[in-house]
């Protein structure tokens, strides 16, 4: 049985809405650690909660299609693809939530350095999260592709920004309640970034029907 | 893309095998009905004990496909076959070959249930004796029960083998033509969408016959249910216009299709 354009469209839709939610999560939480803002951070934790429902919503349409239209080819893998970005998008809600958290409690202390690369992570991820969604809306496995590469700036940035902090509390263990907080949002940023990897993975085998995962660089 | 008859598409995926399983070999296999040309060129191995389904829309040439394997084509006025079949590596439409005799070799099952006219173990006893199977009636009776048997339908009947073979509902009238095709010990079935005229319980046992039988018998289903050809086929051949446009192992024809056109027609966004 067919599926209507129109199911596939509303579908496409629905991920547009929840992804454009989940990518403002990461800028507020962000943005409310920089500026020292907690009721950005609140309002994130508030609206953890549209983003959550989007995930029930998307996954209860793609298993009514797939019982009532019994779809093949191109459109199963779109919908098992849609199955699995949506949970992925929600992942990454919930690890905005928890740069929030890290944020609140931030900023009751004294600031520690300025943040330099945790804005610079959350830009990267913030674009490999908006890509992700734009190739799989576009069946674009090029950019899908360009956001797996990404990913390796942000785990480099990770990477950084532990060793950096790892230096400070070493000099000044004073500093290391809030500079395990900061190495947590450098960790849920580099999960960001992960997530943001799978879906890329994911579109890459909705388009050309290949399984990418665990592959080495190379391979893809 | 404008598509007309005269098209022409070169097959994609795996038509031939090179594993030693092939039970049936077709090079360039072509059909007039007339001047039409109904099967264009088609070259595909079916591999031993095996389900491989056809499929495509009404008027590809599936159905004629299937006929050219068991001869059926042979008793249709001005159809012309060419090309080459081969079962087993012996040539089908060799002069010395018996198009009975060959038939005996390839029971055929049909889109609506046709039992004779006649008892249920008449039915199913007919082919064998006049093949000469059976010596004598114990021996008939024997391939009668093991027939009904491997069809699933032993038990159902058991107590009214003398009861008319209409007599029965429309599923069990279609294992009962089973039984009739496995009852001269084929090698080959070929079934011309078995289940068309079947509800959805009918068609689910034949479905699990299918698979049954499959590890005896090499099978090729005619069928328009997708689903269908997906839950019993190994390998699907999309025909298309008379052309044979993509065969492969049926997952791969159902999930990532290689040709647009098999593409367009299993997500039904066809023509």
């Amino acid at each position: 049985m067919t599926v209507r354009i129109q199911e596939l469209e509303h579908l496409k839709e629905m991920l547009l809405k929840m992804a454009a939610l989940v990518e403002a999560s990461i800028r507020y939480s962000v943005e409310s650690l920089v500026e020292r803002e907690s009721e950005l951070a609140q309002q994130v934790i508030a609206d953890d909660h549209k983003i959550n429902a989007y995930d029930v919503h998307i996954d209860e349409e793609c298993v009514r299609l797939l019982a009532l239209k019994q779809p093949m080819g191109k459109d199963l893998r779109f919908i098992t693809t849609a199955i699995k970005i949506t949970t992925d998008l929600e992942r990454i809600g919930d690890n905005s939530v928890n740069i929030a958290e890290r944020a609140i409690e931030l900023n009751k202390e004294p600031l520690l350095k300025p943040y330099i690369d945790i804005p610079r992570m959350s830009r990267i991820v913030q674009g490999m999260v908006r890509n992700s969604i734009d190739a799989f809306v576009n069946e674009d496995a090029r950019l899908a592709r360009e956001v797996i590469i990404r990913d390796d700036e942000v785990d480099d940035l990770n990477e950084m920004v532990w060793k950096e902090l790892m230096l400070i509390m070493t000099k000044d263990p004073s500093t290391v309640s809030r500079a395990v907080k900061i190495t947590y949002i450098s960790k849920y940023l580099e999960r960001i970034g992960d997530h943001a990897t799978n879906i890329a993975e994911t579109v890459v085998y909705m388009v050309e029907g290949k399984i990418i995962r665990h592959m080495l660089p190379d391979q893809i | 893309m404008v598509m007309s008859h005269d098209d022409i598409f070169e097959t994609v995926g795996k038509p031939l095998l090179n594993d030693g399983r092939i039970k049936i070999s077709c090079r360039n296999v072509n059909v007039y009905y007339g001047e039409k040309r109904a099967i264009k060129d088609v070259s595909v191995d079916i591999a031993e004990k095996e389900v491989t389904s056809f499929i495509g829309p009404s008027g590809c040439g599936k159905s004629t496909f299937l006929c050219c394997i068991n001869r059926m084509n042979d008793t249709i006025k001005d159809c012309r076959f060419e090309g080459n079949i081969t079962i087993d590596g012996e040539n089908i439409y060799d002069r010395t070959m018996d198009p009975v005799l060959l038939r005996a070799r390839i029971g055929m099952v049909f889109q609506k249930p046709n039992p004779f006219p006649k008892s249920i173990y008449q039915n199913v006893a007919y082919g064998p004796r006049i093949h000469g199977l059976a010596r004598n009636k114990s021996e008939l009776d024997e391939i009668v029960i093991t027939s009904l048997e491997k069809a699933g339908l032993f038990n159902e009947v058991k107590d009214q083998l003398d009861h008319p073979g209409t007599s029965l509902s429309g599923g069990q009238q279609q294992r009962l033509c089973i039984a009739r095709a496995i009852s001269v010990q084929p090698e080959i079935i070929l079934m011309d969408e078995p289940c068309s005229a079947l509800d959805p319980i009918a068609t689910a046992k034949i479905e699990e016959l299918i698979d049954e039988l499959r590890q005896n018998y090499t099978i090729i289903i005619v069928t328009h249910s997708m689903q269908q050809a997906a839950r019993v086929s190994q390998r699907t051949a999309f025909f298309h216009l008379g052309s044979l446009v993509e065969v492969d192992d049926t997952n791969t024809i159902f999930v990532n299709p290689e040709h647009r056109l098999t593409q367009d027609y299993i997500t039904g966004r066809y023509g």
